[in-house]
């Protein structure tokens, strides 16, 4: 094993040859910063990196904490002290976070470096991270494709072994799509399993952080060290952890699957539908007992989803006004003048359609029609997974109805954007959790694109959805797969 | 529930305190338009049987003690403001 070749590990082999002090993790930065060097120009997967604390860090590091000398990246929506949290928008420029996320700050307890911020969809709104207002990213399976989104920057880094695992946030498939659409593993709790203290909000009652990783296994390791009650964020769950770790393994006997049917639409690519059946029959030969299941509310997901975000969006977007911090239109002439130009100048197109929408079903005289009929027909869509949950252990679906799309094909229709996130979108609704592990490729014009396999679990129900995940990564050899950009030149 | 010809995005963005440019207003009317025809579905669903959910997960009341702590300074508090002055924030004038 050459210097060179250190990005391509997986957290857990890293570890090992930190542990076995075959590499110390100075050494480990040094060949991520030349890796991200050689690779990033193309991919453009990072908005800000701090490589001088980070090798400060790893000279300090203890390696045999849990993640002693592991750098992460970190998703630019989740405040690292001291360094930039634009969420990828203007409005934030020059903004320096004067306070560490729960999750960071739990990171560095457990070892871990977080050397850099990862681009995205400004404030995680999108599904392709075109949406941001600061960098293109790319696929780094296809240059000319997205890398899904909102987490593109995470997902685009870890894929092409420019970071060995990284933080995201999922409000309606942010971290799971961007996974999927870039051949890795992104596993979004339980809402209320992972503080969201320090994650700039989007939708409160639906973001949740989670791990972007290589394996099931570094995913399990990321949650070990995030998951758990924090007093500074309310609707955090006062709930035990287990160790996840532990309870990986690779044997599928006495677990039930659902195959929900309203899932299996028309518009799903055939060669996605090829995969997930394939990985089904595979779990199936693993022990898992195949049930068909009915959640009968999933159309209504997506509308209710556009319903309740953007009017949680409206009411925490209220708050990037230009006098607190943050960027502020020049001469203004009264506060209104202040707010309105700040905001037109500061915001882009995405963000005020979604504030425009939120305020309109929040608005009197629209609050029952839109806002009220969203919240219960959310109740109906909790209840369609409480009752598949009696029946299942675990819910299977295609994370994506599609591979990684052009650039620039959805941006002119946001309506076919939000579609994109159409299986992913009900488990947020629900506050389930859920995991997108790679399970195959599609062939478009001569590439091979990554498809995702999507698990949803029970709430708190983490530990068997990675059980499940991870038996049947190991059975299979997806992850092992890199894009032709990730192979150490 | 009301239809998308009740959106008057020029009035909203007022609410919402944003400028819009005629050109942007016009675009985000079509495309909010679009979305609010969409979420027309929901119409058809029969929510006569279940109360609204606020929250996925039920948890209530959750308190922590009332107690000081360390926090940001002043300074630090005020550390990204674009304009301040003696530990202020500054904005135009507000009251006559």
């Amino acid at each position: 094993m050459t210097e060179k070749d250190l990005p391509a590990l997986s957290i857990a082999d890293l570890q090992s040859l930190l542990r076995r002090r075959e590499v110390s993790a100075r050494e480990v930065i040094d060949a991520l910063r030349e890796r991200i060097q050689a690779v990033d120009v193309e991919i453009g997967a990072y908005l800000s990196l701090d490589i001088d604390a980070a090798i400060k860090e790893a000279e300090e590091a203890n390696i045999d904490l849990p993640l002693g000398g592991v750098p992460l990246a970190i998703k630019d929506i989740i405040n690292v002290m001291g360094q930039p949290c634009t969420c990828a928008s203007k409005i934030l420029r020059g903004y320096r976070a004067p306070y560490n996320a729960t999750v960071v700050q739990r990171l560095r307890a457990a070892g871990a470096i977080p050397f850099g911020k990862t681009n995205l969809d400004e404030f995680a709104m999108g599904s392709s991270t075109e949406n941001s207002a600061l960098k293109l990213t790319r696929n780094p399976w296809d240059l000319s494709r997205v890398p899904g989104g909102s987490s593109g920057g995470s997902a685009a880094a870890v894929a092409a072994d420019a970071a060995f695992g990284a933080l995201g946030s999922d409000t309606g498939g942010s971290i799971r799509q961007p996974a999927a659409l870039s051949g890795v593993v992104g596993f979004k709790p339980t809402y209320g399993r992972v503080s969201r203290f320090g994650l700039v909000a989007f939708a409160s009652s639906l973001d949740q952080i989670g791990p972007l990783t290589k394996t099931v296994r570094d995913s399990a390791l990321i949650m070990n060290a995030i998951a758990g009650h924090d007093p500074q964020d309310s609707t955090s769950l006062n709930e035990p952890v287990p160790d996840y770790v532990a309870k990986l393994g690779n044997d599928l006997r006495g677990v039930r699957l659902g195959v929900p049917k309203e899932y299996m639409i028309e518009g799903i690519d055939p060669q996605v539908k090829a995969a997930i059946d394939a990985a089904v029959k595979q779990m199936n030969s693993l022990g898992a007992e195949i049930v068909d299941v009915s959640l009968p509310h999933t159309d209504y997901a997506v509308a209710v989803y556009y319903i309740l975000a953007t009017a949680e969006a409206s009411a925490n977007l209220a708050r990037f006004d230009g006098v607190r911090y943050g960027y502020r239109a020049e001469n203004p002439e009264d506060m209104l003048d202040l707010y309105g130009r700040t905001r037109e100048q500061g915001f882009g197109p995405e963000v005020k359609r979604r504030i425009i929408l939120g305020t309109y079903v929040l608005s009197s005289g629209y609050y029952d029609a839109y806002y009220l009929r969203a919240q219960k027909v959310r109740e109906l869509i909790r209840q369609d997974f409480a009752e598949a949950f009696e029946k299942v252990d675990a819910l299977i679906s295609p994370t994506s109805p599609v591979p990684a799309f052009k650039l620039g094909e959805r941006t002119g229709d946001p309506l076919q954007m939000y579609l994109a996130d159409i299986f992913t979108i009900a488990a947020n609704l629900a506050g389930i959790c859920g995991i997108s592990v790679p399970c195959g490729f599609a062939e478009v014009d001569g590439r091979r694109l990554p498809i995702g396999l999507q698990l949803l679990g029970k709430p708190l129900d983490e530990a068997r959805i990675l059980q499940v995940a991870h038996a049947y990564e190991q059975s299979t050899d997806w992850h092992k797969a890199r894009p032709s950009i990730a192979s150490p030149k | 529930m009301a239809g998308a010809a009740d959106l008057d995005v020029a009035y909203v963005a007022r609410l919402a305190r944003i400028n819009l440019s005629e050109e942007e207003a016009n675009a985000f009317q079509k495309q909010l338009g679009d979305v609010l025809n969409y979420v027309e579905k929901l119409r058809q669903a029969d929510v006569s049987r279940v109360e609204a959910a606020a929250h996925a997960l039920p948890i209530f009341n959750v308190f922590r003690e009332d107690a000081a702590r360390d926090w940001f300074t002043a300074e630090q508090a005020l550390g990204n403001a674009p304009r301040k002055a003696n530990g202020l924030f500054i904005v135009p004038k507000v009251v006559e």
